[in-house]
């Protein structure tokens, strides 16, 4: 793909590359950058610089101040106290479109794109070629077409970004960023919601834009990439700089002292579960879905017999869109499903809510706590009542008292990190906003906990409480399904790995026969010799 | 990382966060703006603060604030209730027949005979508001059609039931007993001003302390964690509108002894009037955040600045166009304020 990037440009206004930093101005510089919210000071004296051709890595915990020094880079907030300079020139970022204006492109997680529109129409919204208010339909679609030859990216111009993949998303953010003549891009957690193959294409093109000159600030809570893509490493803590790292410096063990300010044992836990109890708790037999939202006839889930038993951690593995989550959500209710049965404690139970899940003692962390699991503008301690509300009411009212209380107690033992009981989750970082929607569950002490991804796009350190925390209410006797695209956790955590494939389990593995290329031979379907079956 | 990054280290800082000045000023707006107008047409107009005209101002916004209470519970959950001033005439029309028991009587001018009649007639009006509110409620949380439709549609329908069962013509005279409600005073103060008090301490106290209250914020705030979290939201969405056409019923009864008459066209345009104090209140259109208090004080905005505009004898055609620039400002200063807070 890169070979195509070297054809002719119409849109290039690049100058050509160097490598090494020393001597050379910075196309962007921040320095002493300070910001206040209410009751945080969010940066203290952040400071850093990109050069031309150059991919900086910025890392750091969740609530480190990434994503609010990206805010000030992109005008959305103002500093306190700093300057920003600009290939040696002093700016002010007054609003986004002043930033676009400099050059700077900011490509979020959540992708800044009209899905009811065709790629084309998103990559030059706004500045399209027109004539006497007609688009030039054209020279929007040549345009368009030529960018996309740039990137080396096989899409149609007129293609609809809804029927997208999220990596071929990605590539229209890029595109409208180089439409735009652009001197840096920023990307935040750009691999998140990508496969491998995706993952890998992104970082050739990465290192095209580097070949042409471009900056990068590659925001990223996975190391590898950070460490396979980026020139140096500035890593930011509790709002300040921590320290910096050229990659050849750099190590995983480096950034993650750095990040964290300690050494971390290993992240996932390593002992064998003392307390499995042979009786399981929950069982699931030939569970069956037909029919999705998209294809009335496409088989969800086939068949689908598992056993949890209590104090076990089983690990769902397979690759999205296997029918792990759809699974889940069928066994918490929050689904239906046509065929099959649930037993807990073996009697069968019927299951059509999440209401029926829970008085059962069923709890789902799911996938996507913002939109699935917390109520954003409420507080921590609303937030951690909700699902136990009616064990908190007297007279249906809430007895306040207590339930701060008990809010205050899993703050505790949980260690998250708030000013206050009443501060909204809207404002926590991540892995803290995780750890309250595990809280949630605690406050009912579940006998099933099933977690759909529980350490997705939260840092290192908040990723090893989490995982500690499992550990000891297995050890409690809480039978937890954890479901996870990372193989290193599943393969860490599990005590047996369930793998499924298009909608049906193919296949199960103890966890001293898991590896890495047996769960993968299962999950694609693809057999070598030695894989169980 | 959200966008107020916390820290351990900022809790050591400050064990005490710094006061939210800008989003407290937000907050206040409404009710800074309603004491500025208080104060300027008392310099105005000394009499604008008599006892007299305080309470003939509460007792011109009693009938739509109680319906706003309901509304704002409605608003809360991200719905919205368009059909609350029809519903009002229906049920208002309604409960008078009752009253009146017969139709034979209705023609003639003679009034019901109080008592257990009155009783009658009001339970039908707040019966009538239910059951209609339980239809829109159905529909807006099993079918999924958008309340603003559903709502859109009462409007019409129940306007539409008024003209159909009173034939056009209003149900005019009543006994005392059925005028008290509408228009007589506990010692001092208007009974429709004590109803409405009582709905918005009501409200207030079941918003702010009750299970159900807290229901209401996260469905409002986000209706799928709110399902995954074991909520019937169904439920909770069907009784917001249940509520709402209740306060629309009571306020329909309430009206009719007001003016001792059920008119055909009471009600029009009361719920523009009624959404207008809820928003003014600070309650958000896209649900979770608000309070009753803050209807209250917008439903007095509203009722200060007509009544005092009325007494500069400022031409009243120019109330509407007055209101719907505040209506407008009043969201513009609190965006402001949320996005200084970022």
């Amino acid at each position: 793909m890169a070979e195509t990037m070297t054809g002719a440009d119409p849109a290039a206004s690049w100058g050509p590359a160097r490598n090494g930093t020393e001597d050379r101005v910075p196309l962007l510089r921040m320095e002493g950058i300070d910001k206040h919210f209410p009751g945080v000071h969010a940066l203290k004296s952040v400071s850093l610089e990109v050069y031309p051709g150059e991919c900086l890595g910025l890392v750091g915990e969740n609530g480190a101040g990434k994503s609010t020094l990206m805010k000030i880079l992109s005008g959305v907030y103002a500093p306190d106290a700093g300057v920003l300079t600009m290939a040696g020139a002093p700016i002010r970022l007054a609003d986004p479109r002043q930033a676009q204006k400099l050059g700077i492109a900011i490509i979020y997680q959540e992708f800044n794109l009209c899905p009811n529109l065709s790629v084309e129409s998103n990559v030059f919204i706004g500045r399209e070629p027109s004539g006497a208010g007609f688009i030039h339909a054209k020279m929007l679609h040549r345009q368009t077409q030529a960018l996309l030859n740039q990137l080396g990216v096989r899409l149609n111009p007129r293609a609809i970004v809804h029927d997208l993949s999220v990596a071929e998303q990605q590539m229209v953010e890029i595109a409208k960023a180089l439409s735009l003549n652009a001197r840096l891009v920023i990307m935040d957690e750009p691999t998140s919601a990508l496969t491998e193959t995706e993952v890998d294409a992104l970082l050739r093109i990465i290192r095209a834009l580097k070949e042409r000159g471009l900056a990068v600030i590659y925001i990223s809570h996975r190391l590898d990439e950070v460490l396979a893509i980026c020139d140096r490493i500035t890593v930011l803590r509790d709002g300040q700089n921590a320290g910096e790292l050229t990659v050849a410096e750099a190590t995983p063990e480096k950034i993650v002292r750095l990040m964290v300010g300690r050494n971390l044992d290993d992240l996932y836990r390593k002992e064998e579960a003392e307390t499995i109890r042979p009786e399981p708790v929950l069982e699931v037999r030939h569970l069956g879905r037909t029919g999705s939202a998209r294809d009335a006839s496409e088989i969800v889930l086939e068949d689908v017999s598992l056993e949890l038993r209590p104090g076990e951690i089983v690990g769902l593995a397979g690759l999205v869109g296997s029918g792990r989550t759809e699974l889940a959500r069928a066994i918490f209710g929050a689904d239906r499903f046509d065929r099959g049965e649930v037993r807990i404690e073996g009697r069968p139970v019927t299951i059509r809510s999440p209401r029926d899940a829970i008085r059962q003692g069923i709890g789902l962390v799911p996938e996507d706590r913002k939109a699935q699991a917390l109520v954003l503008k409420l507080a921590v301690r609303e937030n951690m009542s909700l699902s136990a509300l009616g064990r908190l009411t007297r007279l249906g009212f809430v007895r306040l008292g207590l339930e701060r209380r008990l809010a205050r107690e899993f703050v505790d033992v949980l260690q998250i990190r708030t000013p206050s009981l009443e501060q909204q989750v809207v404002n926590l970082s991540g892995g803290n906003q995780q750890k309250v929607v595990i809280a949630k569950w605690l406050v009912l002490q579940p006998r099933v906990l099933i977690m759909d991804e529980p350490t997705r796009g939260i840092d290192i350190g908040a990723k090893a409480e989490v995982h500690g925390l499992m550990t000891k209410l297995a050890k409690q006797g809480v039978a937890i399904l954890m479901i996870s695209s990372e193989l290193p956790e599943v393969l860490g955590m599990s005590d047996r790995v369930l793998v499924m494939r298009e909608g049906r389990i193919a296949g199960e593995l103890p966890r001293g026969e898991a590896t890495q290329e047996r769960i993968m031979a299962l999950a694609t379907g693809v057999t070598s010799g030695e894989t169980a079956a | 990382m959200g966008t107020g990054t916390i820290t351990g280290d900022n809790i050591l800082d400050r064990p005490g966060s710094r006061v939210d000045v800008v989003g407290l000023l937000g907050r206040l707006a409404p009710t800074i703006f309603l004491a500025v107008l208080v104060v300027v047409f008392w310099q105005l107009e000394p009499a604008f603060l008599s006892e007299r005209n305080l309470l003939n101002v509460m007792r011109q916004i009693s009938i739509t604030g109680i319906i706003a209470v309901g509304m704002t519970f409605v608003i809360l959950t991200g719905g919205i209730d368009l059909s609350v001033g029809s519903l009002l005439a229906f049920a208002g029309i309604v409960g008078a027949a009752v009253a009146k028991d017969a139709r034979g009587l209705l023609a003639g001018g003679v009034t019901d005979p109080g008592g257990t009649a009155v009783l009658e007639g009001a339970l039908a009006a707040m019966g009538i508001g239910l059951g209609a509110g339980l239809i829109h409620g159905f529909l807006v949380a099993k079918t999924r059609v958008p309340a603003f439709v559903v709502t859109l549609g009462g409007l019409s329908v129940w306007r539409g039931a008024t003209q159909v069962f009173s034939q056009g013509q209003p149900i005019s005279s009543f006994s005392n007993d059925f005028k008290y409600w509408g228009q007589g005073y506990v010692g001092r103060v208007p009974v429709p001003v004590i109803i409405f008090l009582a709905f918005v301490v009501l409200g207030a106290i079941v918003l702010r302390f009750t299970r159900y209250g807290r229901w209401i914020y996260a469905v409002g705030g986000n209706p799928e964690a709110a399902r995954l979290s074991g909520l019937n939201t169904t439920g909770l969405i069907m009784s917001v509108y249940i509520l709402s056409g209740f306060c629309a019923g009571l306020a329909g009864f309430l009206l009719t002894s007001r003016l001792n008459s059920a008119e055909v066209v009471a009600g029009q345009g009361y719920e523009l009037t009624v959404i207008a104090a809820v928003v003014i209140g600070g309650t958000s259109l896209f649900g979770g955040e608000g309070r009753v208090l803050g209807t209250l004080v917008g439903a007095m905005l509203i009722g200060v600045l007509s009544n005092g505009l009325t007494l500069r004898n400022v031409n009243p055609y120019w109330q509407p166009i007055i209101i719907g620039i505040i209506v407008v400002l009043s969201v513009f200063v609190d965006q402001v304020a949320k996005r200084r807070r970022g």
